[in-house]
């Protein structure tokens, strides 16, 4: 079980970000357009130069090879992009690994044969949550990641991620417009000041 | 039998012909006139100049004669690769990128035909060395400079499905492996193209050229079968190993795609 630290995290002029999610823990994190909360995940996730420390429990960032660490610490974009033309070639495990999943999502398994090119741009971003959890990520990072999708499956998709974060005790920042969502998903929630700034907010819906 | 030798007169008619274009291209507004000027003007100075140097060098073959001009030829290809590219590396190391893999491709090349294959006494002959050279670095910067365009172009537009590969946890050159492939495509097609158009629709301008000044037509069809491998393989070779060194420029340590390294020409 591990906690995700990040502490004195600073890129592009933003930051020092310090904070700290526990295992099985989700910290809401809502912000103004352009505040800067999807390059916080990028700087978590390493892909973008920055400063500062993360770690996940005992592992720090530097000592393993960025896909190891982006593979572990796993961020999901708010719009998913997919290069073969067959869903399936984007897997890389066997179907019975991933079944559960994409029924718990409304798929049936047949979906790998799917063709890429007729995926709903919601079909799409709840198979790329099904593709993100095949790596079998210690952290996740969530960037708007139901804004695309209608409220049933919202639902469905809130539920498979709060399992996954409950069973396999793995701490999950989640970015979202929603605060309704963070009120329901979140643990803990922050919000980003549009000057770059980090408050924690405690509890109901934050004045903003 | 020899050339028969062109006066400046003779020049002079083919010139007419640019001038009528020019005002043909004013007319339709096609606002070509000044450029089609400049690249008239330059070829000719260019030719005219290389041709003093080239008679000069004939005359006194050193092979450190041969190795200076083979570089300056050498630099302003890389200066041209650069000059092509839409989105090209900060600094100079765009610049060392393309001429490093013009190098290392078209001077090899270059000597194993030298030396082993046409093998003349001594093997850097400058009436050989040089023109072999030149065709081999033309065609190799077209190669380069295409395949460099087309890799960086995709990739600013793709950044996004690239950096998704990279969430998912794969190496910068596993998730750029298909862009390159295509990049390497776009530049070897054009030779690989004239290869097989090669004696059916044009005649190659090596060839013309050899027969325009008296050699057998069987001879000078050898020497540019011999050429056209030649560029093939150096084309390829530079290609490749541009394509290979450009993603390793293109993704630091961390395996971060850094388009930041690139600048638009613009």
């Amino acid at each position: 079980m591990n906690d995700l630290q990040v502490s004195d995290l600073f890129f592009q002029s933003r930051g020092p970000y310090t904070f700290r999610i526990a295992p099985g823990q989700v910290a809401g994190l809502q912000g103004a357009s352009g505040s800067g909360k999807t390059l916080l995940l990028r700087a978590i996730s390493d892909l973008d130069p920055h400063q500062g420390q993360v770690r996940l429990g005992d592992m720090a960032r530097e000592q393993v090879p960025a896909p190891i660490w982006r593979k572990t610490v796993a961020m999901l974009p708010a719009e998913s992009f997919w290069w073969f033309d067959a869903v399936g070639d984007h897997f890389q495990v066997p179907v019975q690994d991933i079944e559960g999943t994409l029924q718990q999502l409304g798929f049936e398994p047949d979906v790998l044969c799917w063709e890429v090119s007729r995926l709903s741009t919601g079909e799409k971003q709840r198979l790329a949550i099904v593709r993100l959890l095949q790596n079998n990520p210690r952290a996740l990072l969530l960037d708007e990641s139901t804004a695309s999708l209608d409220a049933a499956n919202i639902e469905c998709t809130e539920t498979l991620l709060l399992d996954y974060c409950r069973l396999q005790q793995v701490p999950l920042l989640w970015v979202s417009h929603d605060p309704q969502q963070l009120e329901r998903v979140a643990d803990d929630q922050f919000y980003l000041e549009s000057d770059g700034t980090l408050q924690g907010v405690r509890g109901g819906r934050h004045g903003r | 039998m020899g050339v028969k030798p062109l006066s400046p007169f003779d020049l002079s008619i083919a010139a007419c012909l640019l001038i009528v274009l020019g005002l043909l291209s004013r007319r339709l507004k096609l606002g070509l006139e000044k450029q089609l000027a400049v690249s008239a003007l330059r070829t000719t100075v260019q030719l005219l100049l290389i041709g003093q140097v080239l008679r000069v060098l004939f005359a006194h073959a050193s092979l450190a004669f041969v190795v200076a001009i083979s570089m300056i030829m050498l630099a302003v290809a890389g200066r041209e690769v650069m000059a092509r590219q839409h989105r090209r590396l900060r600094g100079s190391q765009g610049w060392l990128l393309g001429t490093g893999s013009m190098f290392i491709s078209s001077f090899s090349v270059a000597f194993i035909a030298l030396a082993v294959i046409i093998a003349n006494d001594p093997w850097y002959t400058p009436q050989y060395a040089i023109p072999l050279l030149g065709m081999l670095l033309g065609n190799t910067m077209n190669g380069i400079s295409l395949s460099m365009d087309r890799m960086t172009e995709t990739l600013w537009q793709q950044r996004q499905l690239v950096e998704q590969r990279l969430l998912l946890g794969e190496t910068g050159s596993e998730a750029t492996a298909e862009i390159r492939r295509q990049a390497m495509r776009s530049g070897m097609i054009p030779i690989i193209n004239s290869m097989a158009a090669a004696g059916l629709v044009s005649l190659p301008g090596m060839m013309t050229g050899q027969i325009l000044g008296g050699s057998s037509p069987m001879d000078a069809v050898k020497y540019q079968i011999l050429i056209m491998f030649l560029i093939a393989a150096g084309t390829g070779f530079g290609v490749m190993s541009a394509m290979w060194l450009l993603t390793r420029k293109l993704f630091d340590d961390r395996d971060r795609l850094r388009l930041d390294q690139l600048q638009s020409s613009s």
